[in-house]
């Protein structure tokens, strides 16, 4: 019997595949967002919205809270480290989270290195704005990607720029002969490995997710319609005015979303969306995704 | 012959994927109105709660429970979940095997492993088994056949007539046995469907 191999920590993001993961503060979020048929939830102190509100530093949550949240929901819970926060990643992983986010949302620990993530049990996802950083990540052990968008805002367009950034290349790489992709993986600076397994399969090795914006059950449907596997929703849920109803449309939506009329029916009546920033009114200096490398 | 692959949730491309490179023509099931003209269903991994509740939403759970006489389904992990009759937990489920089963047996994902099993009805080395945050069978109907269990005795794999589902992810695998073993199940029956209706 072998624990944390390759197949179970990728297998895991594949069960959450045409899914949405959302974040929750309480318990109470949890069971709101269990119901509406969430496929895993991320355990958080604040939403990313209130991360920008509060500033200052941004940590991994208090794992009393995590445990909390744990316990009172029967589906996976994943939670956040910082960027190269290795030992906040061993305290996730000794609670026995799910999944841990390697996490621009956080403020990063190391502006050198990412946490060397293969050893871990825990599987990791981390956040990408193309397709070499996507690779760069994979490499050091991450088990499923998502774009960074740019999160707490509700505004969409990074996550629509970064899906199309990285289903563009692939799209790129793809059309390649064999003998240009050494090339190519040194201009992305990525592994050589992984751009010939990316151009064979016509896709990342792993599960990717959308992320960072994702407001309303269209911004969800649009992202699975660009190619991601699934959609992760932060701010947009819980800064509503009716997350019970606007967390059910979601998940209907990442189903159905290629039906319009499904669509249409699932997006009435959900009440106010979050207010949010448009990402032209974020000065460069507030800006998430552009945390790691 | 056409598997329809249930598309609310999880790994069903990795099925869909498995199935086509055996020569099945695949369609994803997401609402009542995609069940025409299926031979057989499967059921694949993912969240049994958000594939119970994304099913019972547009009227799919009933329509299955009346297909689950007539072709043969194949559920995986939270298939397994979603088709046996007493989960444990208040989630919408087919309920058409008779057995209790145990989500999360094994624990979280920590605790999720790789396994070579010995399966019943499958010729050749051991299959790879991959269990995922899986369930187990806790105990089964007089009609539920066992079909593997891992050491400590836990059932993982069983068959009731023209069900089949196992608590780990042969979609996961290179291994090809149990998807050709399940195509076998629904050639049979639609074989015999044929022949029942040449003598009608």
């Amino acid at each position: 019997m072998e624990t944390g191999t390759l197949t179970v920590k990728r297998g895991h993001a594949q069960m959450l595949k045409g899914g949405v993961i959302m974040d929750v503060v309480t318990p109470e979020h949890a069971r709101i967002a269990e119901e509406a048929g969430a496929c895993a939830v991320m355990a958080l102190e604040r939403v990313p919205a209130d991360i920008r509100a509060h500033g200052g530093v941004a940590r991994m949550s208090d794992p009393g809270l995590i445990l909390e949240i744990m316990s009172s929901v029967s589906i996976p819970v994943m939670a956040k480290c910082r960027i190269g926060h290795f030992v906040e990643a061993q305290i996730l992983e000794a609670i026995g989270v799910d999944y841990i986010d390697e996490s621009e949302v956080l403020t990063p620990a190391d502006e050198q290195n990412h946490i060397d993530k293969r050893n871990f049990t825990v599987p990791f996802v981390c956040g990408c704005r193309n397709l070499g950083e996507a690779l760069r990540r994979i490499s050091e052990g991450a088990a499923m990607i998502r774009t960074k968008g740019e999160a707490g805002t509700g505004d969409v367009v990074e996550a629509v720029r970064h899906a199309r950034a990285v289903i563009g290349d692939i799209n790129r790489l793809s059309a390649m002969r064999t003998d240009e992709l050494a090339s190519y993986a040194k201009q992305i600076g990525a592994p050589l490995e992984l751009v010939y397994e990316t151009a064979e399969k016509k896709r990342l090795p792993v599960v990717n997710f959308a992320a960072g914006g994702v407001a309303t059950p269209a911004d969800a449907a649009m992202m699975m319609q660009l190619g991601v596997d699934g959609v992760f929703v932060g701010s947009g849920i819980f800064k509503s005015g009716n997350p019970a109803a606007r967390a059910k449309a979601i998940v209907q939506a990442v189903t159905h979303f290629n039906n319009p009329k499904i669509l249409a029916e699932v997006s009435k009546g959900l009440g106010e969306a979050m207010v949010g920033i448009g990402l032209s009114q974020l000065p460069e200096n507030e800006r998430l995704a552009v945390r790691g490398w | 012959m056409r598997i329809g692959v249930l598309a609310l949730q999880g790994d069903f491309e990795e099925h869909s994927s498995a199935l086509q490179r055996l020569g099945v023509e695949v369609v994803e099931i997401r609402l009542p109105e995609d069940l025409h003209d299926i031979d057989g269903i499967v059921i694949p991994g993912g969240e049994s709660t958000t594939i119970g509740k994304l099913a019972r939403q547009y009227g799919l759970v009933e329509e299955l429970k009346k297909l689950s006489n007539k072709i043969p389904f194949w559920g995986t992990c939270g298939g397994l979940v979603f088709m046996a009759a007493d989960v444990g937990f208040d989630q919408p489920v087919l309920g058409i095997m008779d057995m209790k089963v145990e989500r999360n047996a094994f624990g979280r994902q920590v605790e999720s492993f790789e396994k070579e099993l010995r399966i019943e009805g499958l010729e050749g080395p051991p299959f790879p088994g991959v269990f995922i945050r899986a369930p187990v069978v806790m105990s089964v109907g007089k009609n539920v056949k066992i079909l593997c269990q891992v050491d400590d005795g836990r059932i993982v794999a069983v068959r009731q007539d023209n069900m089949l589902a196992t608590s780990f992810h042969p979609e996961l695998t290179s291994d090809d046995r149990l998807h050709r073993y399940f195509i076998a199940m629904v050639g049979e029956t639609s074989c015999s469907t044929l022949a029942g209706s040449k003598i009608s």
